[in-house]
């Protein structure tokens, strides 16, 4: 660069595209010749806030406007790196098949429903729009699952007791994963079939069990997710009940499995009394101070079907202790209540952006002195951006952040594979460890880092490639999330 | 089966593509969602709207009434007769209305109306009267069972036409349509207007009373599904039904005894005048949509008018309240030198027409008129179709040869408006600016957005009221 960079900054009200695709774009014009920093958004808050974040003087602004915020060596560059924002949201767009024939697209999933014979529908919308799409669906007789988060909760129950009412399954709002006659929907890993059927109030809890159960050998008749929320006081556990019938109604679940981050207390007991009358035994893995982990729920339910338990593989080994604190940097929610419950035991509480008890709870700095874990999946985490398991880049700048702060001696990270989910995690992530291990060693500290790889060998990512890399970057990985955490813990624990 | 989902028949997907794409790599059929944000601020309203659980079965109930309705064409009379008028009262088109802020066109046409009424001897004389407001009022002409295209300006000696629902009895009025150009309904008052007007009420009134006694009922909605196979929208363009309807008239009125040089003039009058048939394609609609009135919890619209001023809609949960914002200038082509400096704001209860599912939202049928407003064919198809993203059901009744017989896209939603923020599509003609003008060009109109979100927040307010 030879000059003062130049700005320009438009808005454009009334364009839209949703955010994982506006990611592709400012990658895309970000890549172009004499752009220095590119960023197209639309203009929520939180969006606003990075762009003003990176230097830009930002408009007054509305949701629904596109934010186009350019920095460019010189002003001749300014057009061609217009003329590629237009490309790339040219490209994000995708013309419906067909030839010739004078179509609409559908609009609404209501339409959309109307047209075909589509069996379910899969709403990923802004929360706040969600209803509305999900109420379409259950209109037109079909189960929907909500993927999108920050839906209200007056608004789930409307929604839940709608689908009761009309015998229909609503999984979520914010649920990342289920399995449905062998397809897997949102964020799910390949399994093979099988006799147990899953009911998740937690999307990551959920694909902890399909990669254990898979590496046991053990397949399901389905996974329903249900959504975090469902068996909170507030929705008394709508979905769960729903989905528990779906599967006792069927022939080929020989145990459900219920698992959830920690339930309301009064919704635990009642469900409990709910799966008594059930004809197919239900075993909880509700997560919880006095609860087994997941992977000794999952040792539990090999032993109900009597089948035997594996030892949970481990690629490379962090063999030397470290000193210092404990930093979990998670994706998935469940993935870090569980982490969190195993080490409050060892090291005292834990300070997290989603804390067993208040008092612990992170400010906006997302740091403590004390053991921290930090959920970066979590709705406030993800309004107006895409996933981490999608978009890694929040949570890889924190670990570079956590590789420069001494007091830091383990890093305790989740990689999620399967559909939905990052195409190839470990092409950055690895390097990312290896980096903050360089980072650390270059500072003359020790740092250790451990993962939790959930996944399968059939998942499109390769559980085997994905360990293996991650490995050789310099870390431990577990397929077990409780055995990495359990590990981290030690790793601290016997250094000082 | 642990669900009601057959992987043969696909997913729809609405929101982020990965995961469409993601069933796609598991070699699905994914039916994707071109969702986008509804407009500014209903989203909290639309979430209360979607979850109202008397919306559904409301909006069965509202579309099937509509549905239901066949209109009958049972009589001509008098509007002092069949509405009540008395001297000195005047119907306009669209939501209520004062004289202070009524536009160019519609003052011209209450100008001339109040001379024809022998209130002034000079048009421009009436509008001191207007003005004081002594002695004369307005009213729309939908809080009187009438819809008036344009203006809509209905007088107590206008001759109406009488539309019944054989059913339930109830009827809906709409003036005798004048022809084009320097008319009443575009604000035009001259003498000849005026005489025009009288004609109508001293032969073509009578002459039509008379055949129609004689003819028994003629079935207006069966009609409207002839015209619409015969490319006729039945709002710009209403060749076929015209033609129809005198089909259906001719042989009384030949032997009504009235005479022949008079029926001579009222067949030429009505031949030469495409626009006949639109006076009681517009009841038709009214009588129908009315039907559907009173719903609590319906979001169906039952009305869209405009007075010139102002666009209003009605609808189906909230009784008579009018949700009304500016009216905008059509998008189209005029006439001769005129352009778009010389037109008025949007006018007339005309779109009553695209209110129940033709006009604007059965473009596609009507290819002889798209260039006119302002369109071209494939313009035309793709214009149903979108209406069909923001309607309940359609009317198989009125089916569109060239789109498979789709039935008209008919009852429009206001959810579904503000999710997409698709606005219904009118054809309209174009009023002069100016009193006494007439029309100046025709082409393509919506309504202002805005009006939509205000009547959503209502529905929600009386959803929530319920809860």
């Amino acid at each position: 660069m030879t000059g003062p960079a130049v700005e320009h900054v438009e808005l454009r009200p009334g364009a839209y595209a949703d955010s994982v695709a506006l990611l592709q774009v400012s990658k895309d014009v970000a890549a172009v010749d004499g752009v220095v920093a590119a960023q197209v958004a639309m203009a929520t808050e939180l969006n606003l806030e990075v762009i003003a974040g990176m230097g830009f003087d930002v408009p007054e602004a509305s949701p629904n406007d596109m934010v186009v915020a350019l920095r460019v060596e010189t002003s001749e560059h300014i057009a061609p790196a217009l003329a590629a924002v237009d490309a790339a949201l040219a490209a994000s767009r995708r013309q419906p098949s067909g030839s010739g024939e004078v179509t609409a697209p559908p609009r609404t999933t209501g339409s959309a429903l109307s047209r075909g014979d589509a069996g379910l529908a899969l709403i990923s919308v802004p929360g706040q729009s969600a209803t509305v799409e999900a109420m379409d669906a259950l209109e037109a007789g079909r189960d929907v699952m909500i993927f999108s988060d920050n839906v209200p909760v007056a608004e789930e129950i409307a929604l839940k007791q709608a689908a009761t009412d009309r015998d229909l399954l609503v999984m979520g709002p914010d649920c990342g994963t289920a399995v449905v006659n062998g397809i897997g929907l949102g964020f799910a890993n390949t399994v093979r079939p099988g006799p147990v059927g899953i009911v998740a109030a937690s999307g990551t809890g959920c694909q902890q069990l399909l990669a254990l159960l898979d590496h046991a050998g053990v397949g399901i008749t389905a996974a329903l997710g249900v959504g975090g929320r469902d068996l909170g006081a507030d929705v008394r556990a709508l979905s769960t009940k729903q989905a528990m019938r779906r599967l006792d109604a069927d022939a080929a679940t020989e145990l459900i499995v219920v698992v959830s981050k920690p339930p309301a207390d009064e919704v635990a007991a009642e469900l409990r009394e709910f799966a008594s009358t059930l004809s197919t035994p239900v075993q909880f893995a509700l997560l919880g101070a006095d609860q087994p982990d997941l992977t000794a729920a999952t040792e539990q339910v090999l032993t109900s079907l009597g089948r035997d338990i594996p030892s949970w593989p481990v690629w490379g080994e962090a063999a030397q202790p470290a000193s210092g604190l404990l930093r979990g940097l998670f994706a998935g929610g469940t993935l870090c209540d569980e982490a969190m419950i195993l080490a409050e035991g060892a090291l005292g509480k834990v300070w997290s952006n989603i804390p067993l008890d208040e008092d612990h709870r992170l400010g906006s700095s997302l740091d403590a002195d004390g053991t921290v874990m930090i959920d970066f999946g979590s709705d406030e985490m993800t309004r107006g951006r895409p996933h981490p398991m999608i978009d890694p880049t929040i949570r890889l700048d924190h670990l570079a952040k956590v590789s420069r702060n001494a007091s830091v001696g383990v890093v305790l990270l989740d990689v999620v594979l399967g559909h939905g989910a990052d195409a190839d995690p470990a092409a950055t992530m690895a390097p990312a460890i290896r980096e903050a291990l360089a980072t650390a060693q270059a500072d003359g500290r020790e740092l250790r880092v451990v993962v939790a790889c959930v996944g399968t060998s059939g998942d499109p990512q390769g559980l085997e490639r994905q360990a293996q890399a991650l490995a050789e970057a310099g870390a431990e990985v577990h397929l077990s999330n409780a055995r990495a955490a359990q590990r981290a813990v030690t790793l601290i624990g016997s250094a000082s | 089966m642990t669900s009601t989902f057959d992987p043969a028949g696909g997913i729809v997907s609405t929101g982020v593509s990965i995961f469409a794409d993601a069933l796609v790599d598991q070699a699905l059929d994914v039916s994707r969602v071109d969702w986008r944000p509804p407009m500014e601020g209903t989203e909290s309203d639309l979430a209360v709207v979607a979850t109202d659980p008397l919306r559904p079965e409301a909006n069965a109930k509202a579309l099937a009434a509509y549905l239901g309705v066949q209109g009958n064409l049972v009589g001509v009379a008098p509007a002092r007769e069949v509405l009540g008028l008395e001297k000195g009262q005047f119907l306009h088109a669209g939501p209520p209305l004062l004289w202070e802020n009524a536009s160019g066109p519609m003052r011209g046409a209450l100008l001339g109306a109040a001379a024809y009424e022998g209130l002034v001897d000079d048009p421009e004389d009436a509008e001191a009267l207007f003005v004081s407001g002594d002695n004369v009022s307005l009213e729309p002409c939908h809080h009187r069972s009438a819809v008036g295209p344009m203006a809509g300006v209905v007088s107590p000696s206008m001759w109406m036409w009488i539309i019944e629902d054989p059913e339930s009895g109830r009827r809906t009025y709409c003036s005798l349509n004048e022809g084009l150009g320097k008319v009443l309904r575009y604000g035009a008052y001259s003498p000849e207007v005026l005489e025009r007007l009288r004609w109508m009420s001293d032969v073509l009134g009578p002459v039509l009373a008379k055949a129609t006694a004689d003819t028994g009922p003629v079935n207006v909605t069966s009609i409207l599904g002839q015209m619409l196979q015969m490319g006729d929208e039945a709002h710009n363009r209403n060749r076929a039904g015209t033609l129809m309807l005198m089909r259906d008239l001719a042989p009384a009125m030949v032997q009504s005894g009235f005479d022949t040089g008079d029926l001579a003039q009222v067949f030429s009058f009505i031949g030469g005048n495409d626009h006949f048939f639109l006076n009681l394609a517009m009841p038709a609609c009214k009588l129908a949509l009315d039907a559907a009135r009173d719903i609590e919890g319906s979001t169906m619209v039952v009305a869209m008018a405009r007075n010139g001023t102002e666009f209003g809609i009605q609808t189906a949960g909230t009784g008579d309240e009018w949700f009304t914002g500016p009216a905008q200038i059509a998008d189209g082509l005029y006439l001769g030198d005129y352009g778009p400096d010389d037109a008025n704001p949007d006018i007339g209860d005309s779109a009553i027409t695209e209110t129940a599912g033709i006009g604007g939202f059965a473009m596609a049928t009507a290819p002889a008129i798209v260039r006119f407003v302002g369109g071209t064919v494939p313009d035309a198809l793709a214009t149903t179709r979108r209406m069909n993203e923001i309607t309940l059901g359609n009317n198989d009744r009125w089916s569109i040869p060239v789109l498979d017989f789709l039935g008209a896209p008919t009852g429009i939603d206001v959810t579904k408006v503000c999710r997409t923020a698709i606005l219904p599509q009118i054809n309209t003609g174009m009023a002069g600016a100016v009193a006494g003008t007439g029309q100046v060009g025709a082409g393509l109109v919506t309504p202002p957005a805005e009006i939509f979100p205000k009547a959503l927040k209502a529905l929600a307010d009386r959803a929530r009221a319920r809860q």
